[in-house]
């Protein structure tokens, strides 16, 4: 009851309400398309209101003036094959003039060629991959809200799952071609701004395109339900104009050969303890948590335990194989081209060595550098 | 029809046999069988209800408060579930037994045994499908629609007992379809001709070859899902050479003509009661029975649209939005028919006619909304929104679902023999409608702002119309109680009915049978003007 009482209370004085506005209608959006789409959404909205008005017009008129109490008589009359004619035709009639504009901007929608960039979007439980298709760049883009803000435990900030760590970037006025699928279950790809979703399906390509036309920051999120944090998996999208867009292409590209060329280097090294258990810890809670749990202890017949888990305290290849390579065929994924070196070493190692598994294995950059030669 | 007589004779024995318990259990008599399930229907309503409180609850607030998102996906799945296959479905079939022999001069359904049977086993499955929510891992959690590969691969160690939970509701509902075809085409009395049937008769007929032609199709998928599960086929996985959209296919080639079956029945009770609260006849009496078996023959060529955003080709897309936007025009004159029959009638307002108005005033808002979401290019954006939740509250909910309470208040006194208090049912009503457009207008607004369904936590600009969703809710929820406290208060204390309460009624069972019926509706058959 006092939950409830509190709850109540939030609702109606709580701060952060009335002070982010909801757009009520859909929005036009930004591209060329999204505004079809919502002129069309517009067009066909009035037309319902329209009929709306008149029949319920009707009826309400006769509610009001052919009640008993008013001593309306019956008439008898049941049958007309010249109304049932009119009002089969005009309905009809109608729907022709509303699917000639819609033919058309759906025919456009779904002309996904000559473009200029191709993006390929990957689903995955719960986060999306971009690659960007002509250059050396592919990364991962995961919520940023935290977990404490989900749970009450810290204040919620402005664009509150609305927010990933990695953007995807993209040029204005060039057509953006993406090509959309999944690795496990299927997503859904959904910018309202653009007028684009698109299912992600796991063993098939899709496609889509726009072109933006102004400079600004997206946001949508996965619109098919894939599974326990569904409703966690946002994206966002910044739209530059071309010499921003290059300028940041190029600083990204740098970042992503040096970060590989860093990589070549970490084989040879040798980590602490504490470096990495503390490493591991952050990768283990970004990363692993979502199933896992942050105690270690999963979710009892849907995501296993690593406390105690013959995985966790076993053979450390074993346990190496199965975050490298995944368990194909179930929710756990390969996380070999997920995580750097570093972090895969740190979390194995942090899993090993946390929530009372005390093993005492450190596990290195070359041990996964070893399994991952293997399996090639 | 002419084997009425002779079957007469034994009937008597078998009237005074069992009682307390075994008479439900072994029952074979259509009132009996009907009331169970409107009484199952109603059970099922309430326990599905509370798991959408559950929902209601925790979005009520942005941030996850009450439950964890795994078991906010199962509580959307099997509100689903049961709502669909646990409420709204049963209380038609238990409609369609109590009503059918009546109205067409017949003393039980063609088939009692197996009529006790497709009741007897659904309890059964929905214990099973509640049970399940108790195991380790969880009950279903992939939605109602258990699109694959999150129903195969990626489902609870529970899908097989869902699995098995939907075969027994699909051979429920096709022994109860089969019960209805096959009363219908033998029992009616000499001179009950078809175009003299009553609506509600007609919509049925064809409704249960809707089920009968679809059932078996939901069959077929859920088996296909419990071996990619468990015995290693690859029907929708592509590693093996399947596809995760063949699913989809499967999924809506039942789902779109179950999504009739939900509410071409309820078009046979509206035509029912408007005309008796006009005290004018039905208008275009043909041209309603066409309209439902056009709408019946169109719902099996519209089902990918439920599947825009799939990836079809072009063509498929447009074939499917001209398909769909057809739909339009044989339920558009349905409705006008209704509104034709009310002008110039002479009208009264009690609770079955308000609950029919309001049908027809909400499900047409439901056929607006459809209508905007056939529109393929809008639909993208539609799509996997509270949009399409709001629409599918309003067609179900406002639509089937209003249309069984206005049945329920209609034929009360000829099943009970007594008249339900009145004002109680005003105030059901008026409760009923207030806070069911809190609770779902707003979703439209939800949607076209951009809050995709099924997630149990959202950004915080859709925070205070969640909120007044979850108070329409809740209050919609509440407001059902008076309806029971009303009917058991009917069945035990309401004044005694006339055999024709409604001025304006008519049909065999108002005409020519007393309040309450009697347990063996027509043991002779009656003359048929
Ligand atoms: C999307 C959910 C998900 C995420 C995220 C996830 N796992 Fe898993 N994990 C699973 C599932 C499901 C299994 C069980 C696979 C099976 O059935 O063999 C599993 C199994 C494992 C096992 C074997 C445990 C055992 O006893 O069998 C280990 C070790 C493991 N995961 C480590 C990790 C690490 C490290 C991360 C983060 C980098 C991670 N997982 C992220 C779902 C996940
Ligand atoms: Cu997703």
């Amino acid at each position: 009851m006092g939950r409830w009482i509190q709850l109540l209370v939030l609702t109606f004085f709580s701060p952060h309400l009335f002070a982010q506005e909801m757009s009520f209608n859909l929005r036009p959006g930004v591209t060329a398309i999204s505004e079809q789409v919502y002129g069309l959404h517009m067009t066909i909205f009035y037309i319902c209101c329209a009929i709306g008005v008149l029949v319920f017009g009707a009826m309400f008129w006769s509610i009001y003036h052919h009640r008993k109490s008013k001593g309306a008589v019956p008439a008898q009359f049941h049958e007309s094959t010249k109304v049932e004619i009119i009002w089969t035709i005009i309905p009809f009639i109608i729907l022709i003039g509303m699917a000639i504009p819609a033919t058309k901007t759906l025919l456009a929608m779904e002309d996904p060629s000559d473009a200029d960039i191709t993006i390929q979007v990957t689903g995955s439980q719960w986060k999306w991959h971009y690659k960007y298709f002509d250059q050396d760049l592919e990364f991962y883009s995961v919520m940023a809200s935290d977990w404490d803000e989900v749970n009450g435990k810290l204040e919620k900030r402005k664009n509150y799952l609305l927010e990933v760590d990695h953007p995807l970037v993209l040029p204005i006025g060039k057509k953006v071609r993406f090509l959309m699928t999944s690795e496990d279950v299927i997503h859904s790809w959904w910018v309202p701004d653009f007028a684009v979703k698109k299912d992600a399906n796991p063993g098939f390509i899709n496609e889509a395109w726009t072109i933006i036309d102004k400079p600004g920051i997206y946001r949508g999120q996965c619109a098919e339900l894939c599974g326990k944090d569904h409703g966690f998996m946002p994206i966002v999208v910044i739209a530059k104009p071309q010499a921003e867009y290059d300028a940041w292409l190029a600083e990204k590209e740098a970042a992503y050969l040096a970060k590989q060329a860093q990589e070549l280097e970490l084989v040879a090294m040798t980590m602490q303890q504490d470096e990495l258990m503390s490493l591991g810890e952050k990768v283990y809670e970004k990363s692993c948590a979502a199933c896992h749990q942050v105690n270690g202890l999963g979710l009892p017949g849907v995501f296993p335990a690593l406390k105690d888990s013959p995985i966790a305290l076993g053979d450390v290849t074993k346990h190496i194989e199965v975050v490298v390579n995944g368990e194909p065929g179930t929710a756990m994924q390969a996380f070999g081209k997920q995580l750097g070196l570093k972090e895969l070493a740190a979390v194995i190692t942090y899993e090993r060595n946390a929530w009372g598994n005390d093993t005492g294995d450190l596990v290195q950059a070359k041990d996964v550098v070893a399994v991952q030669n293997a399996a090639q | 029809m002419s084997t009425i007589s002779d079957v007469h004779s034994d009937h008597e024995e078998h009237h005074h046999a069992p009682r307390g318990l075994m008479r439900w259990v072994l029952t074979t008599n259509h009132k009996d069988i009907g009331s169970m399930y409107l009484w199952f229907s109603f059970a099922m309503f309430i326990v599905g209800g509370a798991m959408a409180m559950i929902i209601r609850a925790e979005l009520f607030q942005p941030g996850l408060q009450l439950v964890e998102p795994n078991f906010f996906n199962q509580m959307t799945t099997v509100h689903g579930l049961i709502m669909v296959f646990g409420a709204v479905m049963p209380a038609f079939t238990g409609l369609a037994n109590w009503l059918v022999p009546m109205m067409i001069g017949a003393p039980d359904m063609a088939l009692p045994r197996m009529n006790n049977w497709s009741f007897w086993i659904l309890p059964f499955a929905f214990s099973i499908l509640l049970a399940s929510l108790f195991m380790e891992g969880g009950g279903p959690n992939f939605g109602w629609t258990f699109y694959a590969p999150l129903s195969t691969k990626y489902s609870p160690d529970s899908t097989a007992l869902f699995v098995f939970a939907i075969h027994i509701m699909g051979i429920s509902s096709i022994m109860g379809a089969i019960n209805v075809i096959v009363t219908i085409m033998n029992l009616r009395a000499p001179g009950m001709t078809y175009m003299k049937l009553p609506l509600f008769v007609w919509t049925w007929f064809i409704t249960a070859f809707l089920l009968i032609a679809v059932m078996p199709v939901l069959a077929g998928a859920v088996t296909m899902v419990l071996t990619d599960k468990y015995f290693g086929t690859s029907f929708f996985d592509a590693a093996g050479g399947g596809d995760p959209v063949l699913f989809q296919h499967i999924f809506w080639f039942f789902g779109h003509p179950e999504v009739y079956i939900m509410i071409l029945p309820s078009f046979g009770i509206i035509s029912a009661i408007v005309p008796a609260f006009s005290r004018k006849p039905l208008f275009g009496y043909s041209s309603m029975v066409y309209a439902t078996a056009s709408i019946a023959g169109l719902s099996f060529v519209v089902w990918a649209h439920h599947m825009f955003t799939t990836g079809m080709p072009v063509e498929a897309e447009l074939f499917f939005m001209f398909c769909t936007m057809l739909i339009s025009v044989p339920t558009g004159v349905k409705v006008f028919n209704w509104v034709a029959t009310m002008w110039k009638g002479s009208l009264t307002f009690e609770t079955p006619m308000l609950f029919a108005i309001a049908f027809i005033v909400l499900f047409t808002i439901g056929g607006f909304s459809g209508l905007m979401l056939a529109i393929t290019p809008v639909d993208f954006q539609y799509h996997d929104t509270y949009f399409v939740v709001a629409h599918f509250h309003y067609v179900l909910v406002t639509g089937a679902i209003f249309s069984i309470m206005a049945a329920a208040y209609y034929w009360l006194p000829k099943w009970s023999g007594r008249m339900y208090d009145e004002g109680l049912g005003r105030l059901h009503f008026w409760c009923s409608l207030v806070s069911v457009n809190v609770l779902f207008f707003p979703m439209h607004f939800l949607g076209l702002g951009g809050m995709p369904r099924r997630i149990p936590d959202y950004a915080l600009q859709f925070a205070d119309v969640n909120a007044i969703v979850s108070i329409g809710g809740f209050a919609f929820g509440l407001s059902q109680f008076i309806f029971l406290y009303l009917v058991i208060k009917c069945i035990r204390s309401g004044e005694p009915a006339p055999a024709k309460p409604w001025e304006g009624a008519e049909g065999l069972e108002w005409d020519n049978l007393p309040s309450p019926a009697p347990y063996h509706s027509f043991t002779t058959p009656p003359e048929i003007k």
